[in-house]
């Protein structure tokens, strides 16, 4: 350390720090970048290029064995938007992302600001309970959502029949759409509650206890305080946590998909990502299943246009 | 609270004063409310988990006889020994372990490379730079899977560890770079520069007191790394399509199907064996992972 005090460079260079690093540091970062730039270039970015060129070709059985694909315009587009099957999937995949990503929200936010309420007994094992949930392997945590409904032994059915729905005494849950939807949203709402808690409750402890005690000695009532004090500090934090949700609520695929396995009614059933698997890889048509995948990726980097935005502008200052 | 229409300032003196009592009691009641919700919310959250478990330890007389069992009183470990002697749990769980092992190593060098580029070197396209990470981290893997497919079947990879592996590095790397960006970041650059004015080269900077301070940011971003690998789905579901190279996630499915009945008995002994190993290494880390995600996520 004394040392950089001793060198002439450093004394030197002291009044115009930034312009001499520039200079210094420019020397290597290509190269630096260059090993996960190919990877996320052929294992993501290639695909994508494919895919969108596939969307606007005749890509079928006869395609994947050697023959030429054709260009057909916006034939796929056409196909696939004209098609009602198309638009109930749609329908029920913004309406499942909306309501599950929602419902995850309320209860995430809600969970976190009781958390700040509670004796810590209680707290760490609420957090203890959390962090258990979080950490369950998807396909793990399915399985034993399926065996808590299961149709004759599950723990769901017969407490429900032993509180005199008997209605329920067999019923199989899956083969209703309804509530085949109920189930689904329940596993990935219990899954993703978690993440929501944990980053909210991480932003509301930053909330300056002093500047709720100033607010509560000015006669702000509990809703008040969270609005106007809590609110705009977490803001940031809620818009992201919430922004994810959605898009992974709008692309969810492998509970769907599973819980079809399990005996749901896979044409009542199907989401964006199961019907482009469906259309893609089990019908072989690539170019109309690359079709519903492109206004898939559209749909996302709309709802994400205005957090990119955001960040674009942050990009800019700094 | 007070109906007093006196300044602010006065009716905070006042409601200190006047009202403590009341409120204290209100106070009182509202916090054993917080605390029947509080507890009601863990108990939901830990049943599945428990339920897992509980049924994991009971034979089928209990699993399937009209009651509920609901402790595991005669701790039943037939379950548990039939996973255990199946040979394809132990394929499965190798070609898991083989996976995750080579997308995680892929995925941290190649990130660690890049992140010292973009937290340590300024350039004019930086700000895009972040952008373009964030942005691939936004397109749905749903969205890919069918070039992905034909891409990795024109290279031979389908049913490839090593075909899995790279998908899962590429989708890795993005975030990867991210939260050891924000961990570089944290490491100022000045005392890599008093190390290069005692003579090191840069990487032996770099290496040498950098590098050492970043092992807790490494460790977490492995762990995210090995977590997302570990438990993918979708991609390994596309890739691995013969029953011999199925990972884990796939081998539980298979797992309910081959058996004439539904053997629960087994999955749930199943599903906690794959589930247990993930839980103890998240509850090492967790702390860390939170403040990695935020760190990245609030820095920029």
């Amino acid at each position: 350390m004394v040392l950089t005090v001793d060198a002439p460079p450093a004394t030197g260079a002291r009044p115009l720090p930034p312009r001499r690093a520039s200079v210094l540091r420019r020397a290597a970062p290509l190269w630096l970048g260059l090993p996960a730039v190919i990877v996320v270039i052929v294992t993501q970015g290639y695909p994508l290029v494919t895919q969108i060129i596939m969307s606007f070709q005749e890509f079928g059985l006869a395609q994947q064995f050697g023959q030429p694909a054709e260009w057909i315009g916006l034939d796929n587009y056409t196909r696939v938007m004209t098609d009602p099957v198309f638009w109930g999937v749609m329908v029920r995949s913004v309406v499942f992302g909306a309501v599950v990503a929602g419902l995850t929200m309320v209860i995430g936010v809600l969970a976190a600001l009781l958390m700040t309420k509670l004796p810590t007994v209680i707290r760490v094992a609420l957090q203890v309970s959390m962090l258990l949930a979080w950490a369950m392997p998807h396909l793990s945590s399915l399985t034993v959502w399926q065996w808590l409904f299961n149709t004759r032994n599950g723990v769901v059915n017969t407490v429900l029949v032993a509180l005199g729905f008997e209605q329920f005494r067999g019923y199989a849950w899956l083969l209703d759409p309804a509530s085949f939807f109920v189930i689904a949203g329940a596993v990935v709402i219990w899954g993703s509650v978690p993440l929501v808690m944990f980053m909210v409750y991480a932003s509301v402890t930053q909330v300056d206890e002093s500047i709720m005690e100033a607010a509560q000695l000015d006669g702000a009532g509990p809703f008040r305080r969270f609005f106007s004090v809590t609110m705009p500090i977490i803001a940031p934090v809620l818009f992201l946590v919430g922004m994810l949700q959605i898009i992974w609520d709008l692309r969810v695929f492998t509970q769907i998909s599973v819980l079809q396995d399990a005996g749901g009614v896979t044409s009542d059933t199907n989401v964006l990502g199961t019907y482009i698997y469906q259309i893609g890889l089990g019908q072989g048509d690539y170019g109309q299943g690359s079709a519903i995948a492109m206004i898939m990726l559209v749909l996302t980097l709309v709802l994400t246009a205005g957090y990119v935005r955001q960040l674009l502008k942050n990009a800019n200052q700094s | 609270m007070t109906t007093t229409s006196a300044p602010p300032k006065t009716v905070a003196v006042v409601t200190r004063g006047g009202t403590t009592e009341p409120r204290r009691r209100r106070s009182r009641r509202s916090t054993s409310v917080f605390a029947v919700i509080g507890v009601a919310l863990a108990l939901v959250w830990v049943f599945p988990i428990y339920w897992m478990l509980n049924s994991s330890l009971q034979t089928d007389e209990q699993l399937y006889g009209s009651g509920l069992t609901l402790f595991p009183t005669d701790l039943f470990t037939g379950n548990f020994e039939r996973v255990i002697a199946d040979q394809s749990f132990w394929r499965a769980m190798g070609m898991s372990a083989t996976v995750t092992a080579l997308a995680v190593v892929v995925a941290v060098l190649t990130a660690i490379a890049a992140a010292a580029a973009v937290s340590r070197f300024r350039f004019r396209s930086r700000g895009a730079v972040i952008l373009v990470i964030l942005v691939i981290q936004m397109i749905p893997a749903e969205a890919m899977f069918i070039s992905q497919y034909r891409m990795m079947d024109s290279w031979d990879l389908i049913n490839s560890a090593l075909g899995l592996a790279l998908l899962y590095a590429g989708h890795s790397i993005p975030i990867t770079i991210w939260m050891l960006k924000g961990f570089i970041d944290g490491v100022p650059y000045e005392l890599e520069e008093a190390g290069q004015v005692d003579g090191l080269s840069r990487f032996g900077a770099f290496r040498h007191i950098t590098l050492p301070l970043l092992a807790p940011g490494l460790v977490a971003s492995s762990i995210f790394a090995f977590l997302s690998s570990w438990n993918e789905y979708t991609l390994a579901l596309v890739i691995m399509k013969d029953n011999a190279f199925a990972t884990l996630p796939l081998w539980l499915r298979r797992f309910n199907v081959s058996y004439e009945a539904t053997d629960w008995g087994g999955i749930m002994a199943g599903s906690a064996l794959i589930a247990i190993p993930v839980i103890i290494v998240f509850l090492i880390v967790q702390g860390r992972m939170a403040t990695g995600l935020v760190g990245g996520a609030v820095k920029g």
